[in-house]
C-alpha cells in the first residue's frame, strides 16, 4: 500500500511529479473494477446465446447423429408423437406457423406503418407523447392476456361475425399476433422515420407538398431500410410467440387450409408437449430439434434486418 | 471589386420590366414564435423583377420575414402572425389561400442546400409532378429539364447522370439544382434564405452570377449576411433591426448615403 500513500514521496534525486505518475490511487481501481463489471454485462449476451444454442443442440444431439432424417422432418405431414409407431412430420407445425405469421403480418403492419407515421409525423407536443407512452404500454402487456383476449373475446366474435363453428383457428391467432407485434414495430418505424433529416421535409414542403405527399413521396422511401427491419423484427416476433398463439390457435396437427382451420405453431407444440416427452426420448429430442429450427430462423431474420439497416446506414 | 464591377455593367443591360404590380407586400406583419415577437409592424413593398437583399445582424427578424412570405415558418406549429402579405396582389395569409399553391409561386432556396434523396431528374421534376393538373408526358418532361437545368447551367455537367442521386453532387451544384427545381412551376417569387453560406469563394461567385442570370425574369428576395455580396448582387437592400425594418433603399445608396445612423453603423461593421 506504501505505492498508494498520497501525497507520493519522491525517491531520491526526482521531483515530486515523477512519482505521482505512478500513483495508483482508488479513482484508478475504480475504473479497473467497473470497467470489468460492464464488460461481463456487455459479452453476457453472446454468452448467453452462445450457451443456450449449446444447450438446446446437446439435448437434440444424439437423435440428430443418429436417427434424424430431416427431409421426412421438414416434410412430413403427420405429427404423431405418441401414436405407435411415432411419426414426426413438423410440415403441419411449420406450415401453421408461416399461415399464422402471414395473417398477423397483414394486421400487423398497417396498423404499425399507420401508427409510425401518425406518431411521427402528423401528432404534435402532447397528443405525440401520450400516443408514444400507450404504444409502448401495449407492447408490454403480457402474452398470456392477449391469449384470454383470444379465447374469450375474439373466439364469440369470429364465430359470430363469419358463422364458423371453431372460433379458435388461425384467424384468431393471427389477429392476436398481430396486435402483439404492431406496437415493438410501430416503435422501430416510428425510429426510422425520425432519423429522415428534416431539411427532406422542409425541403419538399417548400415545394408546395401536401403533409401526405411529403410523407409518401420523400420520408416513406428514404426510411425504406429501418422500415424492412421493422417488418422483420415483427415476423421474428410473431415467430417465437408461444402461449398467446397455443391458446387462440385451437392447437391442431393439422396442415391448415383456410384461415377457419385451428392450426398448431412449432413454439405451441413445444411448449405443450415437452412436459409430457420422456426426458432423453426420441419425442423430447425431436423437441428440441424443432427448438434449434425456431433458434436458426429468428437468428436469421433478426441478422437480416441488422444488415439491412447497417448496409443502409454505410450506403449514407 | 471586378465582381461587383462585372455584375453592375449586366444590370444596364437588362431591360427591367418596372411596370409590373409590386411582388410582395408586407403590411403591418408582426409574428411570434411562442410568445416571443420576432416581428413588429412590418411593412414593405419588394418590387418585381429585381433583387432586394434583406440585410442585418443575426436574430434581426430577416429569414423569419422571408420565411413569412412561403409560409414555411408554419411548419414550426407554435407561430403566429397578424398583418397581410401580398404574393403578387394576392394575400397569402388570406382565408381562402392555401400554403400549398402559394408555395407553388414562391420558390424558397435554402442556407444548405437540400436537394431530396432523389435523383437530380425527380428532384427537378418534383414540384412540377405534385402540381400539374395533367401528367406531363415523358416528352415533355425531359423538354421542362433540361430547359430548367440549362437555366441554372448545370445541364452540361449532370446531362449523362440525371439518374443519379442528387446527394453526390458538390455543393454548389446541389444549389444550383435546389434553384432549378422551382422553375418547371414557372413561379414569379424566389426567396432565397443565404443561398450561399454553405459554399466556398468560388461556388459562391456561381451561385451569385446565377442569381444575377435570373433576375428580370424572377423577382428575388435574398437574405445575406455577407455586406459585400449584398453590396454587390442586389438592386435594392432592406436593412432590419430587433424585428424592425429600419431602411429600404437602392443598394447604392445605402451603401454609399445611408439615412439612419444605425445603418451606417452596421455597414461599417460597428456591431452584428
Amino acid at each position: 500500500m506504501a505505492a498508494n500513500a498520497y501525497p507520493p514521496t519522491a525517491p531520491p534525486g526526482q521531483p515530486a511529479w515523477a512519482a505521482a505518475l505512478d500513483t495508483r490511487n482508488s479513482a484508478w481501481w475504480q475504473d479497473l473494477v467497473m470497467r470489468v463489471v460492464v464488460m461481463a454485462g456487455g459479452i453476457s449476451a453472446i454468452l448467453f446465446i452462445v450457451a443456450i444454442f449449446g444447450f438446446i443442440a446437446s439435448q437434440g444431439i444424439e437423435f440428430i447423429v443418429h436417427r434424424l432424417d430431416l427431409g421426412a422432418l421438414l416434410t412430413g405431414v403427420r405429427w404423431e408423437p405418441t401414436v405407435e409407431p411415432p411419426s414426426y412430420g413438423a410440415l403441419p407445425l411449420i406450415a401453421g406457423t408461416a399461415f399464422i405469421t402471414l395473417v398477423a403480418m397483414a394486421i400487423a403492419v398497417p396498423l404499425a406503418f399507420g401508427a409510425a407515421v401518425y406518431v411521427g409525423e402528423f401528432a404534435r407536443g402532447k397528443q405525440r407523447e401520450w400516443l408514444k407512452i400507450g404504444i409502448e404500454l401495449l407492447a408490454a402487456i403480457p402474452s398470456v392476456v392477449w391469449g384470454v383476449i383470444g379465447l374469450h373475446v375474439m373466439k364469440p366474435v369470429i364465430q359470430d361475425l363469419f358463422g364458423v363453428q371453431v372460433g379458435l383457428n388461425v384467424l384468431n391467432a393471427g389477429i392476436i399476433l398481430g396486435l402483439m407485434a404492431a406496437p415493438i414495430m410501430a416503435t422501430i418505424a416510428e425510429d426510422a422515420l425520425k432519423a429522415v433529416p428534416d431539411t427532406y421535409r422542409e425541403a419538399a414542403e417548400s415545394l408546395g407538398a401536401t403533409k401526405w405527399q411529403v410523407v409518401w413521396k420523400v420520408v416513406l422511401p428514404h426510411a425504406r431500410p429501418g422500415l424492412s427491419a421493422a417488418v422483420l423484427l415483427g415476423i421474428g416476433r410473431a415467430f417465437g410467440e408461444t402461449i398467446a398463439v397455443l391458446m387462440a390457435s385451437g392447437h391442431r396437427l393439422m396442415i391448415p387450409e383456410s384461415i377457419f382451420d385451428s392450426a398448431a405453431t412449432l413454439t405451441a407444440t413445444i411448449a405443450a408437449e415437452l412436459g409430457e416427452a420422456a426426458v432423453g426420448g426420441d419425442h423430447y429430442q425431436v423437441l428440441f430439434v424443432l427448438g434449434m429450427l425456431l433458434f436458426v430462423i429468428t437468428f436469421a431474420i433478426n441478422l437480416t434486418a441488422d444488415w439491412i439497416v447497417r448496409g443502409r446506414r454505410r450506403q449514407a | 471589386m471586378a465582381d461587383s464591377l462585372s455584375l453592375k455593367t449586366r444590370t444596364t443591360i437588362l431591360n427591367l420590366p418596372r411596370h409590373r404590380a409590386p411582388a410582395i407586400e408586407v403590411q403591418d406583419l408582426s409574428l411570434w414564435y411562442g410568445t416571443f415577437q420576432a416581428l413588429h409592424d412590418v411593412t414593405l413593398t419588394i418590387k418585381s423583377g429585381i433583387v432586394t437583399a434583406l440585410i442585418g445582424p443575426s436574430g434581426c427578424g430577416k429569414s423569419t420575414l422571408l420565411r413569412s412570405c412561403n409560409r414555411i415558418n408554419e411548419r414550426l406549429g407554435y407561430v403566429s402572425t397578424t398583418g397581410t402579405v401580398k404574393v403578387l396582389g394576392h394575400d397569402v395569409y388570406g382565408p381562402e389561400a392555401s400554403a400549398i399553391q402559394v408555395r407553388r409561386h414562391v420558390g424558397m432556396v435554402f442556407q444548405r442546400p437540400n436537394p431530396l434523396p432523389l435523383s437530380i431528374r425527380d428532384n427537378v421534376l418534383f414540384s412540377h409532378r405534385l402540381h400539374a393538373e395533367r401528367k406531363a408526358t415523358r416528352a415533355e418532361e425531359e423538354a421542362m429539364l433540361e430547359q430548367a437545368l440549362r437555366e441554372v447551367l448545370l445541364w452540361d455537367r449532370v446531362k449523362d447522370r440525371l439518374d443519379r442521386k442528387a446527394t453526390v453532387l458538390s455543393l454548389e451544384e446541389q444549389q444550383k439544382l435546389c434553384i432549378a427545381r422551382l422553375l418547371p412551376t414557372k413561379p414569379s417569387v424566389l426567396l432565397m434564405d443565404e443561398p450561399c453560406s454553405a459554399l466556398d469563394p468560388e461556388a459562391t461567385r456561381a451561385v451569385e452570377n446565377l442569381i444575377w442570370d435570373l433576375r428580370g425574369h424572377y423577382s428575388i428576395l435574398i437574405v445575406t449576411h455577407n455586406m459585400a455580396q449584398a453590396r454587390r448582387a442586389s438592386d435594392e437592400c432592406v436593412f432590419m433591426l430587433m424585428g424592425r425594418v429600419v431602411e429600404h433603399s437602392e443598394t447604392e445608396d445605402m451603401f454609399v448615403a445611408p439615412q439612419k445612423p444605425e445603418t451606417s453603423e452596421y455597414i461599417e461593421g460597428r456591431f452584428g
